[in-house]
């Protein structure tokens, strides 16, 4: 159990090395991929929200799931299945959304926030593992959202279909999108070398199953170690292209695209550690399965969509630390209502959680 | 000889069900139905860690894993 799997390795260092580079050719700081910040983004281009700041359509996440796609077509592994509670996971999906954009970040981006020296990505990580280990308490009393069924081809195509024409319209007509002229959204890397890069992660991630909530619910699981190892190479390849480029900086306070509110980042990440371990992966997870042909992971990358506007659309996301007028810090967080949005999420989780267990399933 | 049906269930559900018999029975042998590649490595290498050799067929678009002490 304990043997290095090298290609998980080789996935977790490429992942990490293209994080880097993404972030050196004009993507955020500590955000050279963050599925849950892209999607936000697609989100916000589509229209979904109006926060106009984040709106672009990020060529990473087209990239991912069509890298995913065509090595999953090229090696026979895809498979076009569904009908894994797709309602449930549409919900599941929303909140992990939610949950991401209090924390401002999925779990790819925590690491490489932890990578850039991003200290509230480890509070945030606590936060995270005692997510998971909520959901591995399910899964060790028979938790599951029940089966899924093979489904026609066309079925398991239709999130690379929706991203291959997002990407033709996006090239050929990109006033129909909404795009932001400041903030993140604003801050990209050249279109090419973002969806090139993102496509070869997705292949690479497709082979070695790379599952940020994989890697740690495994561990608890089973004792195994495989997923694991590329979460800490991400990590590893993140940390050294910092120290390289001179832009790795230790603290809490005023980091990239982020806020040191302790509590809201560890209990967002936790919601996302709890309903990624429910939905059977992390966000990057989900697309990539989305690409192998399965519609249920299809449907909760809409729900994170969902998700997504809903947060910008009724202030439950996250704001960043900043200076005000004076130089004084101003530390960010989340609102009223994203705080309550994310305990709802937990109740939401739970409720999921029982209602799937074996026992319940008998009764019905 | 005991099969577990995981078709239809992605990771790591198999592997939560195949561990669920072996620790329920300790069976000599057992078998196991999955419909994706990533849980037949899943399965193999929970199997192979509990003592297992592990032979895979393929059964049209399944897979079937043979558990053997």
């Amino acid at each position: 159990m304990k043997k290095i799997s090298w290609l998980v390795v080789v996935a977790g260092l490429a992942v990490g090395a293209a994080a880097v580079v993404l972030t050196l050719l004009g993507n955020p700081s500590n955000m050279g991929f963050c599925i849950a910040c892209f999607l936000r983004d697609i989100a916000g281009a589509c229209g979904l929200h109006s926060a106009a700041k984040v709106q672009y359509v990020r060529p990473e996440i087209i990239g991912l799931v069509l890298g995913a796609f065509i090595i999953a077509v090229a090696t026979g592994e895809f498979k076009a299945k569904a009908g894994s509670s797709p309602a449930t996971r549409f919900v599941l999906g929303g909140f992990v959304m939610i949950g991401a954009l209090a924390f401002l970040g999925c779990p790819l981006r925590m690491v490489i926030r932890l990578g850039g020296g991003d200290l509230n990505a480890l509070v945030a990580l606590a936060g995270f593992v005692c997510g998971i280990l909520c959901g591995v308490f399910f899964l060790n009393r028979g938790y599951s959202l029940k089966r899924a069924y093979p489904v026609g081809k066309a079925e398991g195509g239709v999130l690379p279909v929706i991203m291959a024409g997002l990407l033709i319209l996006v090239l050929a007509v990109p006033a129909l999108f909404k795009s932001s002229t400041e903030g993140p959204g604003s801050m990209r890397a050249p279109v090419i070398a973002a969806l090139l890069i993102a496509a070869v992660v997705g292949a690479l991630a497709q082979r070695a199953r790379l599952c940020m909530a994989g890697g740690l619910r495994d561990v608890f699981l089973f004792k195994d170690f495989k997923l694991l190892y590329g979460f800490v190479a991400i990590f590893v390849a993140v940390l050294v292209g910092n120290l390289i480029n001179g832009t790795f900086k230790l603290g809490f306070e005023l980091q990239p695209v982020s806020h040191s509110s302790h509590v809201w980042n560890f209990l967002g990440m936790a919601l996302v550690g709890y309903g990624s371990v429910l939905l059977g992966g992390c966000p990057l997870r989900q697309l990539i399965l989305a690409g192998e042909g399965n519609g249920d992971s299809a449907v909760t990358v809409l729900g994170m969509m969902a998700g997504a506007a809903i947060s910008h659309n009724f202030g439950l996301a996250g704001n960043a630390d900043a200076l005000n007028e004076a130089g004084e810090l101003v530390v960010g967080g989340i609102s009223t209502a994203g705080k309550v949005a994310v305990i709802l999420g937990f109740a939401v989780c739970l409720v999921v959680s029982v209602m799937n267990l074996p026992g319940k399933e008998e009764k019905a | 000889m005991k099969t577990v049906d995981a078709r239809g269930h992605s990771c790591p559900i198999p592997v939560v069900m195949v561990r669920k018999a072996v620790t329920a029975e300790k069976p000599e042998a057992l078998e196991v139905l999955v419909d994706n590649q990533c849980s037949v490595e899943n399965v193999t290498r929970y199997g192979k860690s509990q003592g297992y050799s592990v032979d895979v067929a393929a059964e049209g678009a399944d897979f079937r894993l043979s558990l053997k002490k």
